[in-house]
Order: C-alpha cells, then sequence, then structure tokens
C-alpha cells in the first residue's frame, strides 16, 4: 500500500498536508459546536438569557458548522482529485508496464488477472483513498480531541462511554471473525452456481440428447442450496449489527442521564447548573468518540482489501521485463533471410527445454513450414522471431543481424505476423487492415483492397455494410473465425513485411479456400519469406523446406518427397491423415 | 454482455415490475407481512422514545433549580428547627435576591447574574440550604430511565426480528428465482441459445437476482420505517407544539433541497463514470488480449494514446463523481445543525414566554433527525427500487421466454426395438422464417449404414444435427423413423434414440462415473467395458480414485481424453442412432488415431451420421450429404460424385493441388 501512495508527487504531498491541517481545524469547528449547544441549553434552561443571546450563540453555531461544512468541501474537493489522480497514474503506469511486456510476462499473470489488476484493483485503491484518507486523518483526530475533552469531566461518563465503545467492537470484531471467511466461501459458491449455469449453457445440446435436464437441476439445486445457506447465514449475522449499534448510541445517551441525574442530585448547589450542561455536552461528545471509533474499524475493514489490490498492483509494476530492447535502427544488407543457430527456449520455471537445439537458415523467397504433434513447439519457435519469448541459448539472426540486436519497432517492421487466434479490434475493416505502424505510409484504399482480395475475404467484406468502413465489433463477434482469419491475415499483407509468419493461420479455413489464398499469396509475395505452422499436411505439402518438429527436437528438415522417405514421425502424421494412395498421388 | 455494475438504470415499466416482483413474493407473504408490521411497531416505538427523553430531562432540570417560592419562604420563616439568626440572613439574602434582579432588567448580562444569585444562596446556613436545595426526583428518573432502555431494548429486538425475517425471505426467494431460472434454461428451444449470449444469462441468474435479493432486503423495511418515522414526527411534532413543527420541518427541507439538487448532479457523473469505466475496461480487454498483435504492428503508441485519452476521460468523471458524493455526508450534517439551532432558538423563545419547557426542546432535537434521516432513506431506497426493478425486469423477461411446445402423442419408439431406418421426406428448413436454407430435402438411410456430411467450413453442418435430434422443427415434409413422423414423437423419445458425440466435448465437474453414466444408470462393469473398448480404460486408472475421480471441463485432461471420455458416454447409453463429429487434428496424431479407432467402434452396428473430415470416413459412407451456405447442394457415394465433377470434386481434389 505505502508503495502504491508513493506514485503520489510533491504536489500531491502538499495537498494532503494542506487537507490534514484543514482536517484539524474542521474537527475543531465540529467539536466547538457542542459548545455552543451547551451554551444554548444553560441559557434555556435557566431561562436567563434573553433572545438576543441565544440568537447570537445560534449565530456562532451554524457559523461553525457552515465553517466546518466549507472546509468538508475544500477537503472533498482535493481528496477526489488527489484519489483519481492517484489512479489516473496507477492505470497509466500498469498498462504501459504490461504493453512493455514479453509474452513471457503475460503468460505469468494471464491476461484476465492483467485485466483485473488495471480496472478493478485501480478502482479498489482509488475507493479506500477518497473514502479512506479524510477517515484515516479524521478518525484518529476527532476520538482523541474528543476524548480530551470529556475525560476531566466526568469518570463516571467516560466509563459509560468507554465501555460503549469496546462493547461495539467487540460485537464487530466478532461478527467479522465469523462471517468473512465465508464471504470467500459465498463468492466460491457464487462461481459454482455461475460454473454449473454455464455448464448447462454449453452443453445445452448434450443434455437434451441425453434427456439429462432432471439430473442437471438436481446438480444445480445442490450448488444453489449451499450458496443460498451460506449467503442467508451470512446476512443473519449482519442483521444483529444495526440493532445492537443503535442499542449502544441510545442506551450511551440514557445512561449518561442516568448517571448524570444522580451526580447532579449530590452535587452542591453551585456546580448543579454547570453539571447539567455538562451532561448534555457529555453526551454529544461521547457520541462523537462512539462515531470516530466506529470509523476507525471501518478503515480497517477497508485496509486489508485494499492491502491486497496494491500487492497485486505491486507484482505487475515490479515484474523484470525480461525482453530488453536493442539498438540497430538502420537498414540491413540483406532481406529476408532467417537463421536459427542452435536456438534453445525453455519457460524460466520448467525444467524441460521447449525448443532444443535447432539450427535452420532460410533463404529470401522461401516458404518454410513447421510441423509436428501438439506440444511439439512448432508454435513457440517461430514466436521467438519477433520476440514474443527470447531464446535461452543459441542466436537467432534475421537479414544477418541477431533479433536481440535489433530496435523492437524495426524488427517487427520486417514482420508480418498471423496469430493462431485472429485478433480484431473494434473499429472499421479498413482500421484493421492498416492496424499498427511499419515505419511507412500507412497503405492506401488501394492496397487496402488488394491485400482484402488476396486473403480471399473480398466476397463477405463486400456484402458487410459499409464495405471498408464496415464496423468490427468488440474481438471481432460480428464475423466468423473464418473471416476473421482471413482479414487478419489481410492486415499482414497491407504490411508488405519482408517475412510472413504463419501461426497456424489457415486452420479455421476450409481445404478449398485454404488453397485458394496461398496460391494467391505465392504470386503476390514472391520476394517475401513464409514460414508456416500448419496441422494438415495439404497446407505445406509444397513447401521449399519442411521443419518437423517432436517434443522439442528437429527430427528432420526436407521435401515432403525427402521427408516421406527417411522421417518416420512425418510419415506418421502423414498416413494419419491421407491414405496411401493420396500421398503418393500428391 | 454482461452490463457495467453499479450502473443505474432505469426500468421499462417500473410499477408494473415492482408488482410483478410482489406477486412473486406471495408465497412468503405472511413472513413479508410480519415483517413490515414488526418495521412498522419498531419504528412507532422509536417515535415514543423523544417523549420520554423529554420527560426524563425535565425531571432532571426539575431537580436543579433551588425551591424559592412563597410556600417554601414561610415554611423556612415559621420552621422552629431554624435558628432565628439563620433566618435573618436568609431574609438578608433575599433582599440581595430582589436587588439582583432589578439589575438585571438595566443590564444584559443575565448569566452572571444568575450566577451571583446562586453564589448568595450557597452562602446560606445549611439548615437553610437543605430546606431550599432542589430535591431530584430520583424515584421517577429510575422508573422513566427504565421504561426507555425497555423501548430500546424492545425495539433493537424488533429490529432484529424484522431483519432476520426479511434476510430469510429475500434469501428463499433469490434460492427460488435462481433454480427458476435454471429449470427454465432446459426448457427453452434452442434458438435462443444460438441467438442469445452466454454471459448474458449468467448475468441475470447471478447479477440481477443478487441486486434483487439485496434490495429487497434493505430497502423494503427501510421504506416502511422511513415512512413511519416520517409521518409518526411530523404528527408528533405538531402534538407537541406546532411552532417548533414548522420550525423543525421548514429548516429540514431547505437542506433537503440543497441535497436534491447536488444528488441529481452527482447522479449525472456516475453514470458517465460508469460508461467511461466500461470503454475503458473494453479497450484494456482489447489491447491485452492482442498483445502479441499490438508488438507484432508496433501499435503500442497508437494504443497507448486511446487508453491515455480514455483514462482522462475517465479521471475528470471519477473526480467530480466523487467529489459531488463526497459532499452528501457534510451536507447532512449541516442540514442536522441548521434544524438543531432552528429548534433551539424558536424553542428558547417560546420557553422564555412560559409556553414550553426544556425537555421538548430535547425531544424536538431528536424529531429534527427523526424528519430528516427517513427523508434522505426514502431517496436512497427510491433509487435502489430502481435498480430493483430494473433487474428484476430482466429476470421475468428470462423467465417469460417462449418454452417449447409440449408434445401431445400416444406414439413412442422403444430403443432396443428400433430397427434403425430413417428417412427425410422434401424436408425444408430455415433457422428465420423469411429464409429457407434446406430446400426440398430427400434421402433415405436403411439401419446400420453410414452417412457423410461435408462441406467447407460454416456450411451449417450442425444444422442436420439440430434437426434429426429435433432441437429445430423442420418447416415442411417429414423425418421419419422406422417410418414414424418424429412429429408424432416426443423430444424425449428421439433423444432416446440417438447417440450425439460432438467436437465440442462438453464433461461436467463431477466425477468420471457421473460423466460416464450421464443419465443412465449402468453398472460400473459395463463402464469399464465401454472404457476398454474405447481405450481410455488406461488413462482412467491413472486418475486417483479412478471412477470417483472428479474431473471437469478444464485445461487439466487433454483434449484427446476428453473425446474418449464423451465416446464412451456414447458407447454406454447404445441406441440405434449416432450423431457423431469427427475430430479434427487439434490432438496429437497418436491420441488422434486412438479417437478414431474408437469413433469407428461407436459406428458399428448403428445408422451414423457423420460430420466427416476424414478422407477415409468420406470414401466408405453410404451416403455423403455435402452442404455449401446452409444447404444440402450435392448427395451421394463418393464414386457419384467424383463423376459428377461438381462442389464435391473440386473440395476433394483441392486437397492435393498445388
Amino acid at each position: 500500500m505505502i508503495k502504491v501512495l508513493k506514485n503520489l508527487t510533491k504536489k500531491d504531498i502538499y495537498m494532503i498536508i494542506f487537507c490534514f491541517l484543514l482536517m484539524v481545524s474542521q474537527v475543531y469547528l465540529e467539536l466547538k459546536i457542542p459548545e455552543f449547544m451547551s451554551k444554548i441549553t444553560r441559557l434555556v434552561q435557566t431561562g436567563s438569557g434573553t433572545i438576543g443571546e441565544i440568537l447570537e450563540q445560534g449565530g456562532y453555531m451554524l457559523l461553525c458548522s457552515l465553517l466546518s461544512l466549507a472546509t468538508a468541501v475544500i477537503i472533498g474537493y482535493f481528496a477526489s482529485i488527489l484519489s483519481s489522480s492517484l489512479s489516473l497514474k496507477l492505470r497509466s503506469k500498469i498498462f504501459n508496464k504490461v504493453e512493455s511486456f514479453g509474452m513471457e510476462e503475460i503468460k505469468k499473470f494471464s491476461t484476465s488477472s492483467l485485466i483485473t489488476r488495471t480496472t478493478n484493483d485501480v478502482t479498489q485503491i482509488e475507493m479506500t483513498i477518497a473514502m479512506g484518507l479524510q477517515m484515516m486523518i479524521k478518525a484518529p483526530i476527532m476520538a482523541i480531541w474528543a476524548v480530551t475533552k470529556i475525560l476531566n469531566k466526568s469518570i463516571e461518563w467516560s466509563m459509560l462511554t468507554g465501555l460503549g465503545v469496546v462493547i461495539l467492537l467487540i460485537t464487530i470484531t466478532i461478527i467479522m471473525i465469523i462471517v468473512i471467511p465465508r464471504f470467500e466461501r459465498v463468492q466460491k459458491l457464487t462461481d459454482k452456481v455461475n460454473g454449473v449455469t454455464s455448464e448447462n449453457l454449453n452443453g445445452i445440446r448434450v443434455i437434451h440428447a441425453f434427456n439429462a435436464e432432471e439430473f442437471q437441476e438436481n446438480r444445480f439445486d445442490e450448488v444453489n442450496t449451499n450458496l443460498t445457506k451460506t449467503q442467508m447465514f451470512n446476512q443473519r449475522m449482519f442483521s444483529i449489527m444495526s440493532p445492537v449499534m443503535m442499542l449502544v448510541n441510545h442506551s450511551l445517551t440514557l445512561g449518561i442521564y442516568f448517571v448524570g441525574a444522580y451526580l447532579i442530585s449530590e452535587a452542591g448547589l453551585l456546580n448543579k447548573i454547570t453539571l447539567f450542561s455538562d451532561m448534555v455536552v457529555f453526551s454529544s461528545y461521547g457520541m462523537q468518540v462512539i462515531m470516530s471509533f466506529l470509523m476507525l474499524a471501518m478503515i480497517f475493514m477497508m485496509i486489508p482489501r485494499a492491502q491486497i489490490s496494491a500487492k497485486r498492483i505491486n507484482e505487475v509494476l515490479d515484474e523484470d521485463n525480461s525482453i530488453k530492447d536493442g539498438d540497430f535502427d538502420g537498414e540491413t544488407e540483406e532481406k529476408g533471410t532467417i537463421e536459427f543457430k542452435n536456438v534453445s527456449f525453455k519457460y524460466p520455471d520448467a525444467d524441460e527445454k521447449i525448443i532444443d537445439n535447432i539450427s535452420f537458415s532460410v533463404n529470401k523467397g522461401e516458404t518454410v513450414a513447421f510441423i509436428g504433434s501438439t506440444g511439439s513447439g512448432k508454435s513457440t519457435l517461430i514466436n521467438l522471431i519477433p520476440r514474443f519469448y527470447d531464446v535461452t541459448e543459441g542466436e537467432i539472426l534475421i537479414d544477418g543481424i541477431n533479433i536481440k540486436d535489433y530496435k523492437q519497432t524495426c524488427l517487427h517492421n520486417k514482420i508480418g505476423y498471423i496469430p493462431q487466434k485472429a485478433v480484431m479490434f473494434t473499429g472499421t475493416v479498413k482500421e484493421n487492415i492498416t492496424y499498427g505502424d511499419n515505419g511507412k505510409k500507412k497503405p492506401t484504399d488501394k492496397e487496402v483492397e488488394k491485400a482484402i482480395e488476396i486473403a480471399q475475404a473480398k466476397d463477405f467484406v463486400k456484402k458487410m455494410d459499409g464495405v471498408l468502413d464496415a464496423h468490427i465489433a468488440r474481438g471481432g463477434t460480428n464475423i466468423s473465425g473464418g473471416q476473421k482469419q482471413r482479414l487478419a491475415i489481410a492486415r499482414a499483407i497491407a504490411r508488405n513485411p519482408e517475412i510472413y509468419i504463419f501461426d497456424d493461420s489457415f486452420s479455421a479455413l476450409d481445404y478449398k479456400t485454404d488453397l485458394t489464398l496461398r496460391k494467391e499469396l505465392k504470386k503476390y509475395t514472391k520476394d517475401s519469406t513464409n514460414l508456416i505452422v500448419a496441422q494438415r499436411i495439404g497446407t505445406i505439402v509444397n513447401a521449399d523446406k519442411i521443419v518437423v518438429l517432436d517434443k522439442g527436437k528437429c527430427v528432420g528438415i526436407g521435401t515432403h518427397k525427402e521427408l516421406l522417405k527417411n522421417c518416420e514421425i512425418y510419415k506418421e502424421i502423414a498416413l494419419s491423415q491421407l491414405s496411401k494412395e493420396e500421398l503418393e498421388n500428391a | 454482455m454482461p452490463r457495467p455494475r453499479g450502473v443505474p438504470e432505469k426500468s421499462k415499466d417500473f410499477t408494473g415490475a415492482i408488482k410483478r416482483l410482489f406477486k412473486s413474493l406471495d408465497k412468503w407473504r405472511y413472513l413479508v407481512i410480519m415483517s413490515l408490521i414488526i418495521a412498522i411497531i419498531s419504528a412507532i416505538l422509536g417515535l415514543i422514545t423523544p417523549n420520554q427523553l423529554s420527560n426524563l430531562t425535565d425531571t432532571i432540570s426539575e431537580g436543579i433549580k433551588p425551591q424559592m417560592n412563597e410556600k417554601i419562604i414561610t415554611e423556612i420563616m415559621t420552621s422552629e428547627e431554624i435558628s432565628e439568626e439563620d433566618k435573618m440572613s436568609f431574609m438578608e439574602s433575599l433582599k440581595k435576591l430582589e436587588e439582583n434582579s432589578k439589575e438585571d432588567n438595566k443590564n444584559e448580562k443575565n448569566e452572571e447574574n444568575y450566577d451571583k444569585s446562586l453564589t448568595i444562596l450557597s452562602e446560606l446556613p445549611k439548615s437553610i440550604q437543605d430546606k431550599i436545595s432542589p430535591k431530584m426526583d430520583l424515584e421517577k428518573i429510575t422508573t422513566v430511565a427504565f421504561i426507555l432502555l425497555m423501548l430500546h431494548v424492545v425495539s433493537a429486538l424488533l429490529n432484529f426480528v424484522q431483519s432476520f425475517t426479511m434476510t430469510t425471505v429475500s434469501n428463499n426467494f433469490a434460492k427460488s428465482l435462481r433454480s427458476n431460472i435454471s429449470i427454465k434454461i432446459n426448457k427453452l428451444p434452442l434458438k435462443f441459445f444460438d441467438t442469445h449470449e452466454t454471459g448474458d444469462v449468467l448475468s441475470r441468474i447471478t447479477n440481477d437476482v443478487d441486486q434483487i435479493a439485496q434490495n429487497l432486503n434493505q430497502s423494503l423495511a427501510t421504506l416502511v420505517t422511513s415512512f413511519t418515522l416520517l409521518i409518526g414526527s411530523t404528527i408528533m411534532m405538531f402534538i407537541t407544539n406546532y411552532i417548533m413543527a414548522i420550525t423543525a420541518i421548514l429548516a429540514s427541507v431547505i437542506g433537503f433541497s440543497l441535497m436534491a439538487v447536488i444528488l441529481s448532479k452527482s447522479q449525472k457523473y456516475f453514470t458517465a463514470r460508469q460508461k467511461e469505466l466500461g470503454k475503458m475496461n473494453g479497450h484494456i480487454e482489447e489491447v491485452y488480449s492482442g498483445h502479441n498483435v499490438i508488438k507484432a504492428y508496433n501499435a503500442t503508441n497508437y494504443v497507448t494514446e486511446e487508453f491515455d485519452d480514455l483514462n482522462e476521460k475517465l479521471y475528470t468523471c471519477n473526480r467530480k463523481s466523487q467529489f459531488l458524493s463526497g459532499l452528501m455526508g457534510p451536507i447532512m450534517g449541516f442540514v442536522g445543525n441548521l434544524g438543531y439551532v432552528a429548534v433551539c432558538i424558536v424553542g428558547a423563545i417560546l420557553t422564555t414566554n412560559n409556553i414550553i419547557t426544556f425537555g421538548v426542546i430535547v425531544a424536538f432535537m431528536i424529531y429534527v433527525r427523526m424528519f430528516t434521516n427517513p427523508l434522505s432513506q426514502i431517496a436512497q431506497a427510491m433509487t435502489s427500487l430502481q435498480s430493483t426493478a430494473a433487474a428484476s425486469e430482466r429476470v421475468f423477461e428470462f423467465l417469460d421466454e417462449k418454452e417449447m411446445p409440449i408434445e401431445k402423442t400416444n406414439k413412442k419408439l422403444i430403443r432396443e426395438k428400433v430397427k434403425g431406418n430413417i428417412e427425410f421426406k422434401n424436408v425444408k428448413f430455415g433457422y428465420n422464417d423469411d429464409k429457407t436454407i434446406i430446400k426440398n430435402f430427400s434421402a433415405k438411410a436403411k439401419p446400420g449404414q453410414k452417412i457423410a456430411i461435408v462441406g467447407p467450413t460454416g456450411a451449417g453442418k450442425t444444422t442436420m444435427v439440430n434437426l434429426l435430434m429435433k432441437f429445430y422443427d423442420i418447416k415442411d415434409g417429414e423425418i421419419l423413423i422406422d417410418g414414424i413422423s418424429t412429429k408424432d414423437l416426443t423430444r424425449e423419445n428421439i433423444h432416446d434414440l440417438f447417440i450425439m458425440v460432438l467436437q465440442d466435448t462438453w464433461l461436467f465437474e463431477g466425477t468420471v462415473r457421473d460423466n460416464l453414466n450421464f443419465n443412465s444408470k449402468v453398472s460400473d462393469e459395463t463402464i469399464w467395458d465401454a472404457c476398454s473398448t474405447v481405450g481410455v480404460d488406461h488413462f482412467i486408472k491413472t486418475l486417483p480414485g479412478q471412477l470417483d475421480a472428479k474431473i471437469d471441463n478444464s485445461d487439466s485432461i487433454s483434449q484427446g481424453q476428453k473425446q474418449l471420455l464423451t465416446i464412451a458416454r456414447g458407447m454406454i447409453k447404445d441406441a440405434p442412432f449416432l450423431i457423431l463429429d469427427e475430430a479434427t487434428s487439434s490432438v496429437d496424431t497418436r491420441t488422434e488415431e486412438l479417437v478414431q479407432k474408437a469413433m469407428d467402434k461407436l459406428t458399428i452396428g448403428r445408422t451414423s451420421f457423420i460430420i466427416a473430415h476424414r478422407l477415409s470416413t468420406i470414401k466408405n459412407a453410404n451416403l455423403i450429404l455435402v452442404m455449401n451456405e446452409g444447404n444440402i447442394i450435392e448427395q451421394g457415394t463418393h464414386d457419384e460424385l467424383m463423376k459428377k465433377n461438381g462442389f464435391y470434386a473440386d473440395l476433394y481434389n483441392s486437397q492435393f493441388k498445388k
């Protein structure tokens, strides 16, 4: 939490100090009010005051109240600036940090967790600061000041107030101790209810097919009952809280008056009236003391939650970025060559290598395919090239220069990368295709159209409302998987890169589209180097080079025909997809 | 789509929704009424207390003033116990007091004079002081205090009982809403799920129901209590003293109009804030999940720029909404003080004119609070009732969705006796009324035959599954099973005849056994038999607890094993028809082979419809249905279709072409 607060600037600190001073004066004013009250009481009580005097005191009291309101407004103003500018800074810091992350760090935290850290956790801190900061400063000042005000008045009354505070704190603590662990359980059970429901929704066809509606309902009933029971218990516990608080508050006033009656009756004639007005004052100060202790209790309830959020935020901010930017930002002599030199890769906390000592080189304009079973490392291998991950051993050269020496933007300008799962952004078709920056001019509409045509996306884009300016919904939910894939390919084409990286990008396409697309692409990108990860043999039979991977090792490099002869694993994969005769025909 | 939380939203029909809500609460009618009556009683008790407190204060203040009336003076003067000397000094003091009070009128310094008078009196001899010294009626004080304490205790107890009852009602209500939604899910036609997002239903079952329950728990009692207090305190104030009552009400109303202005302003910023937060979330989600693309396309600057822009906007909304909402507390405090001062001043005037006693002022200090607090509580409860109405509208909307019609039929096919004939006769079908995608389709399958369904992605292969399983009703024509139209059979009956294994494996969180003999009760032996036929028995044996092992649909089990488990599940069901979605190559080669072998075994002896990806399956099929753009465009055997040299031939050949 403290670390998070270090994000406050000097100006912010001054603001806090200023607020602190204001707060002190606010407490002063608030505690002054009962004094005027007591004076008014005394005047009214003795019947000795004239209307003018009462008006005067009343005026002072209202003035105090108004001034206190004014300070509250100023403090509130600064507090709102403080908390929202802190959250602004935190969000921006986290966002920029995440943007600088490599895939390794993203994977470590997981995307969804990073999202909640940037939004919910920051909001949590913001709320704590907005509400807590005022209370955190005010409650102790108030408590101490109010206590000193009443301490020398009467031991009996002080003890009564103390008793009230203790009873309240004990009640709150007991309820919290019982309820807080159950809160977590409620969260888990809610997740379960969600889980069973989404299971039901996702498996609706299967459930109908097995006539298992009742079975499913019974399962739901079980988690539903559990959730209701735990929730009910919690809320029932909470229903104790408010009556107890009210009872303590009322009884305190009553107690002070009751004890006061005895004290007054025993006091000398002169002291009686003083004691009486003291009593009225005390009952209101006593209330202040109790309120400030309640505030403190609330802060103690808020802080642990904020603490958790702060910890999660710091985890992100403290994460060391494993990818260090190089500084080469010029033109290379070679264009479109790739060389892997004894490249190995493993995740930092893993024992096994995912890529194990792989070497090969690719010339300009060649098409190289990577094939292997799931987990063979083919995707990881090509993800090393745009430096989503850095190699553990060995080096990768592009155009004769180690990729680690490039400035990342310079390296990425050479690459057109199409991921396994096509990513679409909110915006128009055109914006999606001209996405990002390639160090050159933005593609013209004509170039965009050409890219769409090559990517076999022309047919459906043409039908879309607005064509190039048609809207793509968040996550591309308004177009199908195959369409997204084709637009993602068009995006890479429009970038006009030296090297294309297709990370299993054809899987969502049917055989026919896949074939035409690759044919067109080949025509258009004669000079470009293509790297293709594929599952289907059909997609890669014509590659200049096929790299066969098995458990991270390279078990064969060659053309389709060569590999069929001398690579057992390749043959196995091929046979599982095509019959012998088909393979021979191919 | 999941809604951003906390947006204050308007319901379409507020009264309608609330009425409906109360109607569904009918089951707990007595508890609700009881709870509301208790709330009213408790509020009334609360209204009595200020009177008692004023009584107490009056009694105490009675005990402060020295008793100086004619009766006491004569009593002192005639008393034989008091010495003459003491009587003399008393007379002197009386004279001094008289002078003092004369000065009163010249001099404004009242208080000092009062103190002086007291000093004069306290200098009197003890015997006289005893007589004139104020008498505190401790007995009465004890009684009143006891009554007050009892009132507080009873009120607290009632409060507890009331909120305990309401908690019980609201939680049980939430439970019944949730289970109604859950039951409803399985009664809705599949069309609903193909056109609605899962997140939407989920959000209704959790967020909306939670909101209803929470608000019901709090607002209802608050509203009743607040109204009782508001009306009650107004009445009590007017009964006690109408001038004071008008003063108190006027002061509070002035304060409240101030608050209403701020409240409406801050509401605007809160809505804006929620909207900005939603935009921000969307942007972050998009950027984080597209991280690799953004890096590879050097779009970091671009997304950061947009982020900064959104962040700045969010900051402004945050700041404003927080500032305004932070004002509420202090303003409330000020309104309280304003009322207090007003009551004191007017009270003082009235007291000095001997119209009211001091106790009345004390009572009014509490009445003011009793009047102002409910006002703000009613305002809060009304906004939360608004969102309750909106939430319950969404829940009821879902519960009102049209269900699948109940089929009335006396025909029934017994699983064991079905031969396995199926015939499509001039079937017409479309997802929308205005678009027919399957136009006049006819085909026949004999027992044990294999029908392959092929076509490019998105060609509508699942449509066939939907029709066969009667997930959707056909528009025209007939599907006949052993000569009986599916229109004359119940969905349950049809489902009973089919094994369905889809590519999207579906396992639920539960034991392996529950997942395998899903809704059919077979012996463990049968389960193991099926598993070993499929080849998944080794895998199950490696799990802790074997058949009792807990599994779910997460990534902890590989896709291949999941597929084998769903095939085993089909095997256990043992029905005459099979619908099979072949695995594409999302698993590694060896598992894929295992899965395919298991699938082949499953087709033996069953009339099978196979969404085919493998050439060997397609080539051996008795009938191939070629689909494109939702329609069945060609049908025949492999050889026939190749000869035809149409779409199928094209599709087939494309796999080998350069």
